[in-house]
């Protein structure tokens, strides 16, 4: 590897990570009150102003930001002060790990790596996370953020299993780990009319995907992790200040990683339906649109989802998850593989 | 009292619905409906926006203090201290002086009301025998910097008053 070739990684880096993954992540705080606002009928952040221009209460998030940081970073008697600050840092690393190998567009430059084991260094970079929670949860000393900290790991380990699973389905229809690959796949058309997406070949996939996803997130309605109604705020009940805001901003990019990765594997990445890969002039940058764009679907989806369901309760988490999910993907996986050598290449 | 345990039967209801999903589509449904009709324009939204728009009070509303005129301008406050005597929180404060004049006798040199103390109970304006105070103004008591400045003194009470309609000695106009 030059320099240069460094060098582009290190800008295509920023650009992605930074400015990408964390603007969307500031924008979801804003989006998350803004919307359960609408959905419950109210008007949600509309007072912050710049030289009296609110745009809808957007500029909250640039309150937030002010506010949070300069907040005293407050440590609980007893706690590993070391752990204490590594949890948060850990649980906001991981998400903004992973985007290294989603693919924006076409081609190699619109994406920061294209590694042949794509997705298996995603989800080692998300086991990874689990970390996070359950150091914060243990370096608190406190019970709460104890129990929520247990209940985070149990949560996410259950929860991966079928994360995992239910993505097998997508690598057999279209033969690949490579998420750049899998994306220049899902082209052209499924049974002649439906787009050659995951969502259509795979749709219990997507089904086992899409809900062990959300509960990855640790969002309603599988926050018995949080559980505000039981353990104040779980793992991070002491946290404040940066802390507060790691784990917090950890949540919103980890929402967006979530659903860039449902869009790549079930909606067809950059694909636009029905149409051939663009490579020349603005198409890749059309293509990258379309891709924000569907990140962004499945994000107010998820957001309608967390503001719709009632919670779970913590028992009936891990039924749903061992029970439910973890049988439907090995059916899913079984049928598919069945399907794939007696038929499409029988 | 003996333990009793109740049994609670609950429904099997298997199939579809064993996987929620028929009902989250439903809610999901009812919830999108919801957000679309407020997208931008905030149709269902029953809030006030406060400090822009303001909620029209019923006329019986017991706001800040007034203090009314007679119709030359002056205080119709004669000094008796009904309103002091009655005011169960203590709040308001008169010093009376003498006008000069034998049908009135007396009016006030000083007339505070601290509405830090005001429960706004309104038994000052029940009291008052010559509608001299009211709690019509329809004001708040507005949040100040300084607890003095919430005590508010005669100027300022007279500068919300007006004329009444009743004469002075109980006969009406």
């Amino acid at each position: 590897m030059t320099l240069t070739d460094a060098l582009v990684i290190l800008v295509k880096g920023l650009v992605i990570v930074f400015a990408f993954a964390f603007g969307l992540g500031a924008a979801l705080s804003w989006v998350e009150r803004k919307q359960s606002a609408l959905i419950q009928d109210r008007y949600g952040p509309n007072r912050a102003d710049i030289l009296g221009l609110r745009l809808a209460g957007l500029f909250h998030m640039i309150a937030d930001g002010i506010k949070i940081f300069t907040k005293e970073a407050f440590i609980p008697d007893g706690a590993n002060k070391v752990l204490f600050w590594v949890a948060p840092v850990l649980t906001l690393a991981c998400p903004l790990l992973v985007w290294i190998v989603i693919p924006f567009g076409p081609g190699p430059h619109l994406a920061i790596s294209s590694a042949g084991t794509g997705i298996l260094i995603l989800f080692a970079i998300s086991g990874f996370g689990i970390l996070g929670p359950v150091l914060g949860g243990w370096a608190s000393n406190n019970k709460w953020s104890l129990l929520g900290a247990m209940r985070s790991g149990a949560q996410l380990i259950s929860y991966e299993v079928a994360l995992g699973l239910g993505a097998i389905g997508v690598f057999l229809v279209y033969g690949s780990l490579d998420l750049q690959v899998l994306t220049e796949r899902q082209t052209g058309t499924f049974l002649g009319f439906l787009p050659n997406w995951g969502l259509f070949t795979q749709p219990l996939g997507f089904l086992v995907f899409f809900v062990a996803a959300i509960a990855e997130n640790k969002r309603a309605p599988f926050d018995v992790v949080e559980a505000d109604s039981e353990l104040i705020s779980g793992y991070f009940t002491e946290y404040s200040a940066f802390g507060f805001a790691g784990f917090y901003f950890a949540e919103f990019v980890q929402m967006a990683v979530v659903a860039a990765l449902l869009s790549v594997l079930f909606l067809g990445g950059w694909q636009i339906p029905y149409v051939a890969p663009l490579t020349e002039g603005f198409g890749p940058a059309l293509h990258a649109g379309v891709f924000i764009g569907k990140i962004v679907f499945m994000l107010w989806l998820m957001m309608m989802v967390r503001w719709t369901l009632p919670r779970f309760r913590y028992d009936q988490v891990m039924s749903v998850g061992w029970k439910g999910l973890l049988p439907a993907a090995l059916v899913n996986i079984a049928v598919t593989a069945v399907v794939l050598a007696a038929v499409v290449r029988g | 009292m003996a333990i009793t345990v109740k049994t609670v039967v609950r429904p099997d209801r298997g199939g579809l619905a064993a996987t929620y999903l028929p009902e989250i589509v439903k809610g999901m449904v009812t919830t999108s409906k919801h957000f679309f009709r407020n997208l931008g324009t905030y149709r269902d939204a029953p809030t006030i926006l406060y400090p822009e728009v303001k909620r029209k009070y019923s006329e019986r509303f017991r706001g800040r203090h007034r203090l009314m005129k007679r119709d030359d301008g002056t205080v119709r406050c004669v000094a008796c201290m009904c309103c002091q005597t009655a005011c169960p929180a203590h709040c308001i404060r008169i010093e009376a002086e003498d006008v000069g004049d034998r049908t009135v006798e007396k009016r006030p040199r000083v007339f505070t009301i601290d509405l830090l103390l005001c429960v706004f109970c309104g038994n000052c304006v029940e009291a008052c025998p010559c509608d001299a105070i009211r709690m019509d103004t329809g004001m708040h008591a507005t949040p100040t910097l300084t607890r003095a400045e919430h005590v508010i003194d005669l100027p300022c009470l007279l500068a919300a008053g007006g004329p009444s309609v009743a004469t002075q000695g109980g006969k009406f106009r």
